[in-house]
């Protein structure tokens, strides 16, 4: 038995604790990206993206959520560089292994999935963490349904995608 | 005790400070649990990996049962977010697609980003912020369509069943601690 997934997901639980005490606010992720997108149409277009119905409830601006996918990035990458297991790379091996190691082809890939994620975790109201981890651990009835759901049409897609049994 | 509890959370910039110290050891937490990986978010989905239902029912027990003794204690309060099946079913199938196409998720991809992963940062966050975009843009008609399309209740299991939360969050517990026995038990 590998701890690792165990030490990880209790540690996340501990988190959640400190993030309902001290901030009064669940774990959560994607807004942030809908506050970036805000922000750099905001640098675009002027304040007239403000003017948006989606951007006046989630204000294009760096908040407590935003600084917490900060601190994602550095939090894995200080525990990777420490535990060895950083390493810059463009296709990961498994996708590599089934779709060659072309990195184009990778990227826009990435880039698609990247936007169904964002149009999907907006339009659902949360992502794996707010509604997956967050949500569910208050038994929100939405929350139940949505991690159902995204793990059911994730496995339905995955193995459309690589087409193969487990 | 509270007093200094509603201080700290009115204070933006202590409050910032603590998003950031919370997604430092969020981050680390993901690293350490290997769901940074492509390999290992594609090897769940496949179902050859249970690292990441591990990592997350592990975090959902022991967060859920933390948050209702605070919440006992006067000392957290329930956000509960509110759903439909126009929202959560239909925006959460096509999360589905994206998890499935990406490999990472809005939390693991930032992670993915700090171990190194350039494919997360070139094509996943700009992807990801790309389609939070769109749906701003499209969020009013959705809004007047679907997204109220058979609203659920913004309540918890507990207050829809109107039970004591803990009759409820023993049996989850003990659920997800037996589905974790069991996929050691069958070494997956």
């Amino acid at each position: 038995m590998d701890p690792t997934p165990y030490i990880a997901g209790v540690g996340i639980g501990i988190i959640s604790w400190f993030a309902f005490l001290l901030s009064d606010r669940p774990l959560g992720c994607s807004t942030a990206y809908a506050r970036t997108s805000g922000m750099i149409e905001a640098a675009i277009r002027g304040d007239a993206a403000r003017e948006r119905p989606y951007y006046r409830k989630f204000a294009p601006q760096i908040d407590w959520e935003w600084m917490l996918v900060l601190g994602v990035v550095i939090g894995a990458f200080v525990t990777a560089v420490v535990t060895g297991e950083f390493a810059l790379i463009w296709v990961p091996s498994r996708f590599a292994a089934a779709f060659g190691p072309d990195i184009p082809f990778r990227l826009v890939v990435a880039i698609i999935g990247g936007v169904l994620m964002g149009i999907g975790s907006r339009w659902a109201g949360g992502c794996t963490s707010g509604h997956g981890i967050s949500g569910t651990l208050q038994l929100a009835i939405s929350s139940w349904v949505a991690v159902i759901i995204f793990f059911v049409s994730g496995i339905v897609c995955a193995f459309l995608i690589y087409g193969v049994g487990p | 005790m509270t007093d200094a509890l509603q201080r700290l959370r009115q204070n933006a910039p202590q409050q910032l400070l603590l998003g950031l110290l919370m997604g430092i050891a969020f981050g680390a937490c993901l690293q350490i649990g290997g769901v940074t990986r492509y390999d290992v978010i594609l090897g769940q989905l496949l179902l050859t990996d249970f690292t990441v239902v591990k990592v997350m029912l592990s975090a959902v027990a022991v967060g859920m049962v933390g948050i209702h003794l605070m919440r006992g204690a006067g000392l957290a309060e329930l956000h509960i977010k509110p759903g439909s099946v126009g929202a959560t079913v239909v925006g959460g199938i096509i999360f589905g697609a994206g998890f499935a196409v990406l490999g990472y998720c809005p939390g693991t991809v930032a992670g993915a980003v700090g171990s190194g992963a350039l494919d997360a940062l070139v094509g996943g966050v700009s992807g990801i912020i790309l389609g939070a975009g769109i749906f701003a843009v499209l969020y009013p008609r959705l809004e007047a369509s679907v997204l109220h399309r058979g609203e659920f209740p913004t309540m918890s299991i507990p207050q829809l069943l109107n039970l004591n939360p803990w009759m409820v969050v023993v049996p989850v517990v003990i659920l997800i601690a037996a589905v974790l026995v069991g996929l050691e038990y069958a070494g997956l």
